[in-house]
């Protein structure tokens, strides 16, 4: 294999694998796999040989057909890919998932077909595995050797000028030497030499093969004529594809395929009349281009090039069926259908689009057989397409089923396999038949892998030993870690596992001792960790137990091993604990009996025995049963009559351990999946369909109507002098034509004895935002006029409940006008106010149009439920947060909560959120050379207890918590921990009200003060789950990943200790991730971002600015900082990268851009200053700007903490030209590096091609230079 | 999986396509086409037929109308019951759509309640809230809530405003977490074979020992009849909204999610087909 990974650079990976559950394959299991790999294919032969004879007859037979002369259900095999990239098979007469074990690489996705398997893998080469036949792939190649006679030699070599080449294809027109002839890839070998072809027309000629004829070209004859001036000679040689049952690469003869695929699908075999073997191979690559495999056929199972098809827009997906359907997911989420599919063309001509299922949320994934189209949305929801044949590719309509998948696939006989969303199960749809298509339920496979079955016959040395250790390795090899390394990822990681273990057990010394670094990521160089691992040798054996998560803890940093916390993390395995035991006893046991303590016997069951427990250890729950990514039915036959022993697996048969795991599995399995559950779904959408679906047309009984709600407030006047005035309040909502809702409101008050009212239209509503105000329970509601005059309308409710009521009341009124519900999506606009409520926009398509992007005031944001001092978020939808009391949150995914406890919300995903906050005031006291310090001031001093301006009076009585959300939590405390320092009383010095105090006092010092804080605290409920132990200061996510579910997600943060920090495992599916990594660093951080291509730019206590060198997704967490000095005489706060750019903030409000920044100089040249008034900025992923500025200018009024997008922003312009003023004030964030849609024209170029890494050449110079200002 | 609340849509927006045709003695002075409408299964007959009145009313002399009444095969369709119980009751099986028969004479006095104007209907469906929450929580959230809550519960009933109706009804179905349920589970439980209108009695949602019981749980202690015997094909449908659910669903949840407006689940016991 071209890319075997180094142990180093898969370190991510395997620490991941390490989580997963490990078991044994027995001796038994394994000889049975070594013997099964034929054994499973052999059936699938006789199928595949029967057809072909049937078809040499060239007549197909129908299914129904082949049953009948096969007496047994054939066997083939459904393929399916895991999360972990492990391919698997499963047999229709099986009832175990069987790895593929000579995939050498993890893979990305499969498609199958009867007798062969394409594959994507992490290399993002494409693979095939050709299931062995007893029709071997043959391919003759042949070659003509032309001879003239001429009157002194007879017949020779020697032809005329005009003649063709003496060695030549059959036209002669091709120069064909027969060493010019080479095998098409590794994967063929020649079968003999070249031969002479004895026959023409099937009847001997003469000796040596000669055939004669008067001139080129003309008939040949075997005989030698009086009048035969020419003869010709054809060779003969036969290549053969020797690959058979395991994966070969293609080589890609093109070195023009401009990038990697990233998903496949193969079919096209049953196209009407088609010859034996053709297939059709359809692939995309990342930037959203479709390729088509150019022949291939039996005899030419790879196919010979690619050929790029025109496309209307970009793919992200496409599916091609056994017969003539071809579809495809654009990008934007609709579909297009390939047309003109046919023999002839197995191309097809030409792309006919057809809408998403449903108009709002698009098509993410499309699956086609032979009679049917099924299709997933965005929101996971699985589609029908209707009246799909070969003369309407396109079909007539959509269908909702129900279930929400992931992913959707057909097999042969227009059966239905999918991925569940919420489970990863395997599904398989039941009851499809050719009258009924759509099947009537999903049912979950339920088989285990191989890996996970224990064989409870297990009774020697080595398979007690090799238990979990690694899965095919024989025993011994377990001891034999360097030799092992070159077996590939899975092997390797089972390997590193054990190796772990054994450097780390007491009795270590009696295993060969692998250096532990072998599972230390190079971030080591920074110390942290090889001091953790060398602590851990001499400790006595607490990883057989459970190890605490405190116990990691090590003095102040509260950091984990990288590996060592993902192997260890989560010790929910009490009883789990327990039954491992019993076991592992058992195991023991047996192998005292067995007396057989070969050494490598006892090494191997010594450092089993170690890696059992870690293993133990990490056992998730959720792991437990496999969680797949992928599934491909194209090999797989089965109808509705086939008897599948997939779904309840007998357990009577099983191990104890086998039980256990199935126990498991079943108590992880969500409520949600529940048959009873399930079975409502469907009925009730059978009754839709039942009693409505055809009498749509019927008048409705209950005409809708206006609904009025109404109150009473107060209104702060629009006019001088403003105070609050009461009004009365309504909201009338009401239905459009389409179901839409809409509503006006209106403001009625009284205005010199005469009515009048004010009036908002809900659909013009951009936001609604509790207002912090601790007298009143007060709210604001902007349109974007209001937003231009920076003059919302304020509303003050009379209760704290009625406001929230009405908030959530017009808050779905607004979602429901602009047909907005759920949760947030991937692409959404993050934003934060003061007050710690959250905010999302759902950014519009024209966002960042060059030269019109919809205006800033124009967007419409939402409140999510909890409450966060920042967010950030990235467009594979992970999004964290950080509260007040700097617990790191992450979203669940969920929708509502908080504000918004009504319909509007479900209450899945919504989660108990408690945030801390200090409110602080100041003691400040004057010198007097009487009796010193008082708090006696001066008339013009400020109050002698006051908040930090001294303006206002703030006494330990006086002072309220910040809003009624919130209670006091603690009593008033002297805080040491001011910025200047104190002294031990807390005391900070100064000459005078206001100036620059320091925590000594000197004879100049007339005043001083000290902060006197309070902690209070909130709780409320938002989709938000926390992430402890650690708590952060900042937080930032790549912000553009490849959409996969499984990728890992780059995440970086600071801690509040200054301590800067990488997360492990972060994915879509998995947000929270895994464990954390510690980046050493000189001095404490403040804020970190990584962005396009892992840019990582870190900005120091001092004001400084760091770039961290060699971050790859291989090395998560790069080699090294490079300083980068700060603009003159500033101090940075707060950096955020983008795609390319780099846009930093200081202390003083000045928004800076890093110039000169390029791939092969990452660090740029020099700070080029944009704006000031910045308070944070937010780079993303098309290097869009955006910025939460201050003193903002309205029509009506100043605003602070202003949301503000950077216009004119394009590759060639990446500082911008100028600011577009969005919603405030009072926002303290923004984070729009989830937004990668881009906009609709002046497109930027793809962002899901990995950006080139920097060359290393570039990078090591700068290893010894100080990387600063050029 | 879809959401819990997507049910609760499902239910709410649940129609029976009806065709209304006049009853052949009425007196007429042209002839009365039938009338389509899609009646919502949650609401009551004598709540959504105005415009079938009306329809009528214009076929007819003034001096020929009396109070209007339905029929259906023969059977006087109670107003009182929901329009999905009406229908999974005696019509489930019939095709649609459901043809009613509309009556303005001979009103059947032992069989129906009179139903002079909608206040009777919102007396009737105010009275069934005030009973479920009796049972669920001893009255105390219904009894909490304002005039105008109660208003709104009518009201968005009235004008199928399922969101309107639901921001009151959400706390109707609230309980605190240590209870794990309702009090007892309002229900009633409907049987064409039976001269008794309906079966309602205590039944509490989880069992003494606290394990959830089921809708089989239920039928087995209320309608033991309704449940197959052993080994032996079903002979009834279990039928709540049009649908069959699986006897294993947690009665609680059935509660929360199937519950007609008046809070009340009601269950239709009904022979299973014969053909």
């Amino acid at each position: 294999m071209p890319t075997r990974r180094t142990r180093a650079a898969g370190n991510q990976w395997e620490s991941t694998e390490q989580r997963h559950f490990r078991c044994h394959v027995g001796e038994i299991n394994y000889d049975v796999n070594i013997g099964g790999t034929q054994l499973r294919f052999r059936p699938l032969f006789s199928d595949c040989h029967l057809l072909t004879e049937q078809r040499g007859r060239s007549r197909r037979l129908t299914v129904d057909e082949r049953k009948r002369q096969v007496p047994a259900m054939p066997v083939s095999l459904l393929w399916a890919v895991d999360v972990y990239g492990r391919v698997y098979s499963l047999s229709t007469a099986g009832q175990v998932w069987e790895q593929c074990r000579d995939a050498q690489m993890e893979f990305k996705r499969v498609t199958a077909a009867q007798r062969c398997c394409w594959g994507i893998a992490c290399d993002n080469g494409v693979y095939l595995n050709v299931h062995a036949s007893d029709l071997p792939v043959r391919c003759q190649e042949e070659a003509y050797e032309n001879q003239r006679w001429n009157p002194v030699d007879g017949f020779s070599d020697r032809l005329l000028p005009s003649d063709r080449w003496q060695w030549s294809d059959v036209t002669g027109l091709q120069h064909q030497p027969l060493d010019g002839f080479r095998l098409p890839s590794v994967s063929w070998e020649w079968e003999g030499d070249w031969h002479a072809d004895e026959n023409l027309d099937g009847e001997p000629t003469e000796k040596g093969g000669w055939t004669y004829a008067i001139d080129f070209p003309a008939t040949y004859t075997k005989d030698k004529k009086w009048n035969s001036c020419v003869r010709r000679k054809r060779w003969l040689r036969y290549r053969r594809y020797n690959v058979m049952d395991s994966w070969a690469k293609i080589p890609s003869q093109q070195a023009a395929l401009p990038d990697p695929f990233s998903d496949i699908s193969c079919g096209g075999w049953e196209i009407s009349d088609e010859p034996r073997g053709r297939m059709s191979l359809w692939a995309v690559s990342l930037q959203g281009k479709v390729w088509f495999r150019e022949g291939i056929d039996h005899h030419n199972p790879e196919g010979s090039s690619w050929e790029e098809m025109t496309l209307p827009g970009e793919v992200v997906q496409i599916s091609c069926g056994p017969g003539d359907l071809v579809w495809a997911v654009l990008w934007e989420g609709q579909l297009i259908v390939r047309e003109g599919v046919s023999r002839d063309c197995p191309k097809g001509t030409s792309w006919a689009v057809v809408d998403s299922p449903s108009p709002e949320v698009g098509a993410t994934h499309v699956a086609v057989g032979i009679n049917v189209v099924w299709a997933l949305t965005k929101d996971n929801k699985v589609w029908f397409r209707r009246g799909v044949n070969s003369h309407n590719p396109c079909g007539s309509g959509w269908i909702g089923m129900v279930g929400e998948m992931l992913m959707i696939n057909i097999g042969l006989n227009d059966q239905v396999f999918a991925v569940g969303r919420e489970d990863r199960a395997v599904y398989f749809r039941q009851g499809v038949t050719s009258s009924e298509l759509s099947g009537k339920t999903w049912r979950a496979v339920t088989v285990p892998r191989d890996g996970d079955r224990s064989h409870s016959s297990a009774s020697s040395v080595q398979s007690a030993g090799c238990y979990f250790c690694g899965e095919e390795r024989a025993p011994s090899a377990v001891s034999d870690v360097e030799s092992d390394t070159e077996k590939g990822s899975t092997d390797g990681s089972g390997l590193l596992l054990a190796a772990a273990a054994v450097s780390t057990e007491p009795s270590a010394d009696a295993a060969p001792t692998d250096p532990p670094e072998a599972r230390v990521p190079k971030v080591t160089s920074d110390s942290f960790i090889s001091d953790l691992v060398s602590d851990r040798e001499p400790a006595t054996a607490p990883w057989g137990a459970a190890v605490p998560e405190e116990d990691l803890v090590l003095g102040e940093e509260e950091v984990r091993a990288p590996c060592a916390g993902a192997a260890i993390s989560s010790s929910q395995s009490g009883g789990l604990g327990q039954w491992s035991n019993v076991d592992l006893e058992e195991a023991q046991g047996q192998r005292d009996q067995a007396g057989a303590p070969a050494d490598s016997a006892d090494t191997c069951s010594l450092s089993s025995l170690a890696a059992y427990a870690l293993a133990a250890e990490d056992q998730y729950g959720a792991d437990q049963h496999p969680l797949w990514a992928w599934v491909s039915g194209g090999g797989c036959s089965v109808d509705s009559h086939s008897q599948l022993g997939w779904f309840n697996c007998s357990t009577t048969n099983a191990s104890p351990l086998v039980q256990s795991v199935q126990s498991m599995s079943l108590s992880v399995t969500p409520a949600q999946t529940a048959a009873w559950r399930r079975q409502i779904f469907e009925q009730l959408s059978e009754r839709t369909k039942r009693e409505m679906d055809n009498f749509r047309h019927y008048e409705q009984a209950v005409e809708q109507s206006v609904w009025v709600k109404k109150g009473t407030m107060q209104w702060w006047r629009d006019w001088r002098p403003h105070k609050w005035t009461d009004v009365h309040f309504a909201l009338e909502q009401f239905s459009g034509p389409e179901g839409d809702k809409d509503g006006i409101l209106f403001i009625y008050y009284n205005f010199n004895e005469e009515k009048k009212y004010l009036h908002a239209f809900i659909n013009e509503v951009t936001i609604l935002v509790p207002v912090l105000n601790d007298a009143k329970h007060s709210f604001a509601i902007y349109s974007p006029e209001r937003t231009k005059q920076r003059w919302p309308i304020r509303l003050a409710a009379p209760t704290e409940q009625e406001m929230h009521d009405w908030l959530a009341l017009l808050s779905d009124a607004c979602c429901s006008s602009r047909g907005i519900q759920g949760p947030p999506s991937k692409q959404a606009v993050w934003s934060v106010t003061c007050k710690g409520d959250i905010f999302v926009s759902e950014p519009s398509p024209g966002l960042e149009a060059v030269p019109y992007p919809t205006p800033c005031d124009q967007m419409f944001w939402r409140q999510v439920g909890g409450h966060l001092r920042l967010v950030e978020s990235n467009s594979v939808g992970v999004v964290w947060g950080i509260g007040y009391d700097h617990t790191a949150w992450v979203h669940t995914g969920g929708d509502g909560g908080g504000f918004s406890q009504g319909l509007a919300s479900s209450t899945d995903n919504i989660y108990t959120q408690v945030d801390v906050k200090s409110v602080y005031i100041y003691e400040n006291q004057r010198w007097n050379p009487v009796t010193g310090y008082t708090n006696r001031g001066l008339p013009t001093d400020r109050y002698m207890w006051s908040d930090a301006s001294g303006l206002h009076e703030c006494t330990k009585t006086n002072m309220k918590p910040p809003s009624a959300q919130w209670t006091w939590v603690s009593d008033w405390a002297i805080d040491y921990g001011v910025s200047g320092g104190t002294d031990r009383d807390g005391w900070q010095y100064a000459a005078d009200f206001p100036a620059s105090y320091h925590g000594y006092k000197t004879l100049k010092d007339f005043v001083r003060r000290r902060r006197w804080s309070r902690k209070s605290k909130l709780t409320t409920t938002g989709p938000w789950q926390e992430i402890p132990p650690i708590s952060l200061i900042d937080v930032s996510l790549l912000p553009c990943a490849a959409p996969s579910g499984v990728d890992v997600v780059p995440l970086w943060a600071i801690s509040n200790k200054g301590d800067v920090l990488c997360r492990l495992g972060v994915t879509a599916l998995t947000p929270a991730g895994s464990s954390w990594l510690h980046v050493g660093t000189d001095q404490p951080f403040k804020s970190v971002s990584v962005g396009g291509a892992s840019q990582v730019w870190a900005i120091a206590k001092d004001g400084s600015a760091f770039y961290r060198g060699s971050v790859s997704p291989q090395s998560p967490a790069g080699d090294c900082w490079y300083h980068i000095p700060s603009p003159a005489r500033q101090k940075l706060k707060q950096v955020s990268v983008g795609r390319t750019s780099v846009f930093a903030v200081d202390e003083n409000g000045n928004l800076w851009y890093r110039q000169g920044v390029t791939p092969s100089y990452p660090q740029g040249s020099s700070w080029e200053h944009i704006s000031n008034n910045v308070r944070k900025v937010s780079a993303g992923p098309l290097d869009q700007v955006w910025i939460i500025a201050d003193k903002v200018q309205g029509s009506l009024s100043l605003s602070c903490g202003t949301v503000c997008h950077r216009l004119g922003v394009q590759p060639v312009e990446p500082k911008g030209q100028s600011w577009d003023y969005g919603i405030g004030g009072g926002w303290d964030h923004i984070t729009v590096r989830g937004n990668s849609t881009e906009p609709p024209r002046a497109r930027l170029p793809s962002l899901t091609a990995p950006a080139p890494p920097a060359p290393p050449a570039a990078r090591s110079a700068e290893v010894n230079g100080s990387a600063g200002e050029c | 999986m879809a959401d819990d609340k997507d049910v609760l849509r499902d239910v709410w927006f649940g129609r029976i396509p009806s065709c209304f045709t006049l009853n052949q003695d009425e007196v007429t002075e042209r002839e009365a086409e039938p009338y389509y409408l899609l009646l919502p299964r949650v609401s009551y007959l004598t709540l959504v037929t105005d415009k079938v009145k009306k329809h009528f009313h214009k076929a007819m002399r003034a001096e020929d109308v009396e109070e209007m009444w339905f029929e259906y095969e023969g059977t006087p369709l109670k107003w009182h019951n929901p329009i999905g119980v009406l229908f999974d009751l005696h019509a489930s099986s019939s095709v649609l759509p459901w043809s009613i028969t509309v009556h303005f004479k001979n009103f059947p006095d032992r069989d129906l309640l009179h139903c002079p104007s909608s206040s009777v209907i919102e007396a009737h469906f105010m009275s069934g809230i005030k009973e479920a929450d009796a049972l669920k929580h001893k009255s105390h959230v219904v009894n909490d809530m304002q005039k105008k809550d109660h208003k709104q519960l009518w009201m968005g009933l009235q004008n199928d405003k399922f969101d309107q109706f639901w921001a009151i009804n959400r706390k109707l179905m609230e309980y605190s977490s240590e209870d794990g349920g309702f009090r007892y589970i309002p229900f009633r439980i409907y049987q064409t074979t039976s001269d008794r209108p309906f079966i309602q009695k205590l039944f509490r949602p989880t069992s003494p020992e606290g394990s959830a019981h089921t809708l089989g749980d239920l039928l087995k202690e209320m309608c033991p009849t309704a449940l197959p015997p052993d080994g032996e094909p079903k002979r009834y449908q279990v039928v709540i909204h049009g649908i069959e659910p699986l006897l294993e669903t947690p009665l609680q949840w059935l509660s929360e999610h199937l519950s007609h407006p008046d809070n009340f689940l009601h269950i239709c016991v009904i022979p299973v087909p014969s053909d």
